[in-house]
């Protein structure tokens, strides 16, 4: 292409002035001819000399070429020359009344540039309104849940078994080797990062206690929650988010079908019967990995880590960790849906709710842990 | 020069044991607008995606513009294909980028250019296809379906191709949108010297606005003008043409002339 010979020059003549164009006005050669018009323009300045665009010797124009003709004619006109073009062919000649007489009247409003402290406070206003507007719905959405599944539990024949069934395999029986490796692993690391602290007090053998009160309070619930939030809860947006876009749950609508009690009651109780399993399975994982810690590598003897542990172990620590378990599972499953259904119209947007819901269900669980956790306090457990 | 736009010659594309096309040879003529209707998985969007370079055929070969798509460096076949322009079917703008930045997109891609001059080339762009300015800076979201068409049109032809693919351009619009939609490819194609290729099953825009018709059938091609498919004895195109859908269509025109 010999798009680098583009350019323009003005010639004088007696009483009028050519600016003669040459090579190939095309895309290719804009970013140099875009500035030498204005320049050549500029240099015209105003005046009524006539003006002759000569474009004889372009070879070949597009519609970028014919935009630089209109514009040039345009700005030449305004500023008080007589403006005429000669030498197009008929087809380059079509093209650029085309473009002149289809462009828009006013140039486009550049991008919107504000200084950037008061983009950053209008994003933080932004944000916050978004944050404070988010919270109201979801509390209006969480009331909608309750009512919907406790209507469901009272009249249980409407309950849909085949989806809650299909659920609680999804998110619990699928769940299960992933949650419980690592449990297990995380009970390993606690038993040998605990004995490498106890034995400098020659107390190796609390390593147990240790091991047991934190698997079975907080880190086998807590682990099993997060996991199950990144692993369902971001599932059951997608899914929900894609049958949105799909149309599918207008047309649930249009059918007479409430896609609360089809989409979402079986989610969540599916995940309140799930969960707690999958937190119990994660307990014993983690103990079992921990023990296997304790007697391979720490050489506590088997019949004396389990006496440490019946004693340690006691049925309070389970029940204060299970309990917490529906109450995430609830947290995790009214998040997840409800990111489902605020997807709108775009595919985009359901990616975007996914990540969000894990995120904000992952934060509230470790939230709630703690009110948990201050509430326990309280009583006294 | 070669005076086809795009030249397939013995093209073999085949989904395991299922053989879409075979040996099919097609001409597209410079400047013409050809019409490409099949039955359904006749392997219409197949062929266009061979055509613009994103699936390699099992045999044969893809001339455009002289060139062998599929046999020149990578390099060179990036370049080749931004002198093709292609309009998805719904689109297939940008989804988080507003209609200005779409169109932008390809001219950011290959050139440096001012924010001015982008600015100035998108507006051109979305005037040549009857888009209001209001338009430059919504997001396809917010765009209705034919809206969409014409910013995915304005994002094709961002770069001056010398061929225009459209797969289904007036599928889901109204008439008037259609009718709209197909003086909108009459008008760009005599101002841009363009050749297009439009897949379509819209009898009325085959009959309005293509110089020739190319039909998928039996994993073979054939090229016609519309008079001569229409008089075939092929039982496909007698109830295709001749149907009654077709026969309204084809009235229409032939009334108006």
């Amino acid at each position: 292409m010999s798009a680098a010979a583009a350019g323009a020059t003005l010639v004088h003549r007696a009483d009028r002035v050519a600016l003669v164009g040459d090579g190939d006005w095309t895309i290719d050669a804009m970013g140099r001819l875009d500035a030498q018009l204005q320049r050549l323009v500029r240099d015209l300045a105003s005046g009524t000399a006539p003006v002759t665009i000569a474009l004889s010797d372009v070879d070949r124009i597009d519609t970028s070429g014919a935009w630089l003709v209109h514009r040039t004619r345009r700005s030449l006109e305004a500023a008080g020359h007589p403006v005429n073009v000669q030498g197009l062919d008929h087809a380059q000649d079509v093209l650029v009344a085309r473009v002149s007489e289809s462009c828009f009247a006013k140039p486009l409003a550049p991008h919107p540039d504000m200084r950037w402290m008061r983009r950053e406070l209008a994003n933080l206003g932004d944000a916050t309104l978004g944050v404070l507007d988010e919270i109201t719905r979801l509390i209006g959405f969480l009331g909608a849940v309750s009512s919907a599944v406790a209507l469901g539990l009272a009249r249980p024949w409407r309950l849909r078994f085949t989806a809650l069934q299909a659920n609680i395999i999804s998110t619990g029986l699928e769940a299960l080797p992933i949650v419980g490796l690592m449990s297990f692993l995380i009970g390993m690391v606690l038993a040998f990062q605990g004995a490498s602290q106890l034995t400098q007090f020659g107390a190796e053998i609390f390593t147990v206690n240790l091991l047991a009160i934190s698997v079975l309070r907080e880190i086998g619930v807590l682990m099993t929650a997060i996991i199950v939030a990144g692993r369902s809860g971001s599932a059951f947006t997608a899914q929900i988010g894609t049958m949105v876009v799909n149309e599918e749950v207008d047309a649930m609508r249009t059918l007479g079908l409430d896609p609360f009690e089809i989409l979402v009651v079986p989610r969540v109780l599916a995940l309140v019967i799930a969960l707690p399993l999958l937190a119990f399975f994660a307990n014993i994982c983690g103990l079992v990995g921990g023990g296997l810690m304790c007697i391979f590598a720490l050489g506590i003897p088997i019949d004396q880590f389990l006496e440490q542990l019946r004693s340690a172990a006691s049925p309070t620590q389970l029940f204060v960790g299970l309990v917490k378990a529906p109450v995430f599972a609830f947290v995790i499953a009214v998040v997840g849906c409800r990111n489902g259904l605020r997807v709108q119209g775009d595919a985009a947007s359901v990616g975007r709710l996914t990540t969000q819901a894990v995120v904000a269900s992952i934060f509230l669980v470790i939230v709630i842990d703690a009110a948990f956790s201050i509430a326990f306090n309280f009583l006294g457990i | 020069m070669d005076s086809a736009a795009i030249r397939l010659q013995g093209i073999v594309n085949a989904f395991g044991r299922n053989v879409v096309h075979d040996q099919l040879d097609l001409t597209v003529r410079r400047g013409e607008i050809l019409g490409l209707v099949g039955g359904s998985g006749s392997g219409k969007s197949v062929l266009l995606r061979t055509i613009v370079g994103l699936r390699a055929p099992q045999g044969g070969t893809v001339t455009v513009l002289g060139e062998d798509l599929y046999g020149v460096s990578p390099s060179r076949r990036r370049a080749l294909q931004s002198r093709l322009g292609v309009l998805f079917q719904d689109g297939a703008l940008f989804s988080s980028l507003t209609v200005r930045e779409n169109i932008q997109v390809p001219l950011r891609e290959r050139y440096r250019l001012k924010p001015r001059l982008l600015d100035e080339l998108a507006s051109v762009k979305l005037a040549l296809v009857g888009l209001k300015p209001e338009a430059a800076d919504q997001y396809p979201s917010e765009l209705s379906g034919g809206m969409r068409k014409r910013a995915g049109l304005a994002r094709a032809l961002a770069l001056d191709p010398e061929i225009v693919l459209l797969d289904e351009p007036t599928a889901g619009l109204d008439p008037i949108g259609a009718a709209a939609f197909d003086e909108l490819v009459l008008t760009l194609q005599d101002a841009m010297a363009l050749t297009v290729l439009m897949i379509t099953h819209d009898v009325d825009s085959l009959v309005r606005i293509t110089d020739r018709i190319a039909v998928l059938l039996d994993k073979r091609c054939t090229v016609d003008t519309l008079d001569a498919l229409r008089s075939s004895s092929e039982p496909w195109l007698q109830d295709y043409f001749n149907g009654p859908r077709g026969r309204a269509a084809t009235a229409a025109v032939v009334s108006e002339r």
